[in-house]
């Protein structure tokens, strides 16, 4: 199975950490994995201000760096959401068509294509905060949300569940925002600090001092605003956990 | 008109911790009381489905459907007007109350009567209106316009009403007793319901079929407004159409269960024709929603004002309602206001962080999340967008043009994190120092990582 792995400009420049766990643990697996060195972005901060237009050199370069293969990863539910469902400048051939069925989230590739029921090598025994990004939860539909009376389930949860002494814990407002949305955070810094804010606090009051997510804009953001309000929580992005290498 | 910066007058209600924090905890308390009544109903979700395929229905025949409304209201012996826009309906009012000089009139809930700027246009001409709806009337007090569809008065505290009706109802600022200011104003309403010339009301559902209009309430403000005076006036937007009585139990399941939480509203009233020796009115107003029948995000006018969109929003139970200074507010309001006005309200599809929750809890499925994209687009087709967001656009196009010019500019980044002082990455000239530690810069990237393995 040949699959190409890319690396979104955020991750690549300020969690590292992320992407390189990703990168280890898919090649943990029997896959032919490729990094897509030539694409730079998925055009989310062009289309979320509105530029859709604009996006369209973005998006052209993306769909030429992307073919060629059978499934191409990227360790950001953000991003995958925006690459399987906002494409909206280019064109829908049949192979860009592939392009964007084939495109998964690491948590939705792990548990629907690669179908993983054990993860031998990873070991965590704490109680972890699951924060469900919001694009992850009700775009990607890896979990349900609170607010659909539908059954329960949760692709992220199901693969935490596989790591050796992990209990999967939420805060009391479970799949609330955090406030980062995009570019949001930063043109409305007030509401996005207040929700971070709030986020944290949650996590705290519930003892919760470990926290991952499917996406790591999420936790780059409740990271942040939680060290500047001196609250202690420590985030790892899922594939970390996943593969085994987050330290306490 | 001036812009609308829901931005800046939010960070002054977030600021605001006891209001803020009070405003939060009631409606995320509404959103949770509607997650577990909807939970009891097996067929929740395809209730739905079907509320939205029937509203569907109903806007893709509205001609039809409206046509049928005005011969059954005819046929009840009640008099038709039809209004193109606010303008005409609110003259259209008043005409009908100069005719029967009237001078004192209660009022229901109406989102329509707000939306047309009836009041104020009614009290310029020397007519006395009084909101029947208590937190419509509190706001009413303090003018100030709703902050919430289904509670108006919602980002307000118990103290915050006992100032106020002590100033105007002259009652005792010290006490914030619930039960004594509700007993301070159902004194001074009683007195006006009993000598008032006209009542009026919002419609809730307009049933095709009988020519019956059903207004929801919870304080029975409603029938006091259309049953104590002589004369009644019935304001519906075209959208409010349903085709028959049967599919009315449908949305009246749907309607309190996703606004409060609550089974459903104390009162369901139903009027089909006046009362002996009453005359009633019904107007029927469009106001844009013909216009916006034909747009790509027509599906708003599938809204049957709950209010549930707002609970659940993450921006809105933070800033309030008031922030948005629109007749529509919340996740409904920043996809419905730019269709009145794009210049004013040009900057609110940006109040929101694409979180998604609006489009779950929506009883009719009206695609928020997906509309508001639509009008963060339009915006920026209309060349409305902010200078601030024209310049970020320009150095993200460049950066992002292809893997070199990001490479470089990942470098430039981590450079300024790492070499910048402190103070200047803490100033303001970086938004995200407001309320965030900035990152720790990694050691490399990812990309030099892979270039450092060798290419694996």
């Amino acid at each position: 199975m040949k699959v190409g792995f890319f690396v979104p400009c955020y991750v690549d420049m300020l969690a590292p950490r992320a992407a390189i766990a990703s990168y280890e643990l898919l090649r943990r697996f029997d896959l032919d994995v490729h990094y897509i060195e030539q694409a730079s972005c998925c055009g989310l901060p062009m289309t979320d201000m509105g530029y859709e237009r604009k996006a369209c050199h973005v998006e052209n370069n993306l769909v030429k760096y992307f073919s060629g293969y059978d499934y191409v990863v990227i360790p950001s539910g953000i991003c995958t959401d925006q690459v399987r469902y906002h494409l909206d400048s280019v064109e829908k051939t049949p192979e860009v068509q592939h392009i964007l069925d084939t495109t998964h989230d690491i948590v939705d590739f792990l548990h629907d294509v690669l179908q993983v029921k054990s993860l031998p090598w990873a070991k965590f025994p704490h109680r972890v905060a699951l924060h469900n990004g919001c694009h992850s939860l009700r775009y990607l539909h890896q979990a349900r949300p609170t607010e659909l009376m539908i059954p329960d389930f949760s692709k992220p949860a199901a693969l935490l569940n596989l790591v050796e002494g992990l209990e999967v814990c939420y805060a009391t407002r479970r799949d609330e925002c955090c406030g980062f949305g995009g570019t949001f955070a930063i043109w409305d810094q007030s509401c996005a600090g207040q929700q971070g804010l709030d986020k944290v606090s949650d996590y705290e009051r519930n003892g919760l001092k470990y926290v991952t997510s499917a996406d790591f804009s999420c936790l780059m953001h409740q990271q942040g605003v939680a060290r500047k309000f001196g609250v202690d929580i420590k985030t790892y992005y899922i594939a970390e956990i996943l593969n085994g290498t987050a330290e306490a | 008109m001036s812009q609308v910066n829901q931005v800046k007058l939010g960070a002054k209600f977030i600021a605001d911790t006891a209001h803020r924090v009070s405003h939060d905890r009631c409606l995320w308390a509404a959103r949770m009381r509607r997650d577990k009544v909807a939970s009891e109903i097996p067929e929740w979700e395809e209730m739905r489905s079907l509320a939205s395929q029937i509203k569907l229905h109903t806007l893709t025949h509205l001609d039809e459907y409206l046509q049928e409304f005005e011969t059954r209201l005819k046929e009840n012996g009640v008099h038709v007007h039809w209004a193109e826009d606010a303008e005409e309906h609110n003259r259209i009012v008043h005409e009908i109350f100069s005719a029967h000089h009237v001078k004192t009139v209660t009022k229901g809930k109406s989102m329509l009567m707000d939306e047309c700027g009836m009041r104020e246009y009614l009290e310029a001409r020397g007519i006395d209106v009084f909101e029947a709806d208590l937190g419509e009337r509190i706001q009413q007090l303090d003018n100030q316009r709703p902050s919430h569809i289904v509670m108006p008065a919602i980002h307000k505290l118990r103290g915050d009403v006992a100032k106020l009706f002590a100033e105007k109802l002259g009652s005792d600022p010290d006490i914030d007793d619930p039960h004594y200011l509700n007993s301070v104003m159902r004194k001074s309403m009683r007195q006006n319901y009993i000598k008032v010339d006209a009542g009026m009301n919002g419609v809730n559902f307009a049933v095709a079929e009988t020519g019956t209009i059903v207004v929801a309430t919870n304080e029975g403000n409603a029938d006091i407004s259309a049953n104590v005076p002589p004369l009644f006036i019935a304001s519906v937007g075209i959208e409010k159409l349903i085709p028959r009585q049967r599919d009315l139990p449908l949305f009246i399941r749907l309607l309190s269960r996703s606004a409060l939480g609550f089974d459903i509203t104390q009162y369901t009233s139903h009027y089909t024709r006046p009362r002996n020796g009453q005359e009633m009115h019904v107007i029927i107003v469009d106001n844009g929603r013909s216009k916006r029948l034909g747009a790509d995000y027509f599906e708003v006018l599938k809204c049957i004002r709950c209010g549930a969109c707002m609970n659940t929003c993450p921006v809105f139970r933070r800033t309030s309602g008031i922030s948005y200074d629109a007749p529509y507010m919340g996740p409904i309001g920043i996809v419905l206001e730019p269709s009145y006005d794009l210049h004013r309200y040009a900057r609110l599809p940006y109040s929101c962080t694409h979180c998604g929750s609006c489009g779950n809890v929506c009883p009719v499925k009206v695609p928020i999340p997906e509309y508001v994209f639509y009008w963060r687009t339009e915006v920026v087709e209309q060349h409305e967008d902010e200078l601030m967001h024209r310049m970020e656009e320009s150095g993200m196009a460049l950066a992002l043009r292809n893997s070199t010019n990001l490479s470089h500019a990942e470098k430039l980044g981590l450079w300024a994190l790492r070499n910048l002082p402190k103070w200047l990455l803490d100033s303001p000239a970086n938004p995200w120092a407001k309320d965030h530690a900035n990152p720790e810069a990694p050691k490399e990237t990812f990309r030099e990582y892979y270039s450092r393995q060798g290419k694996g």
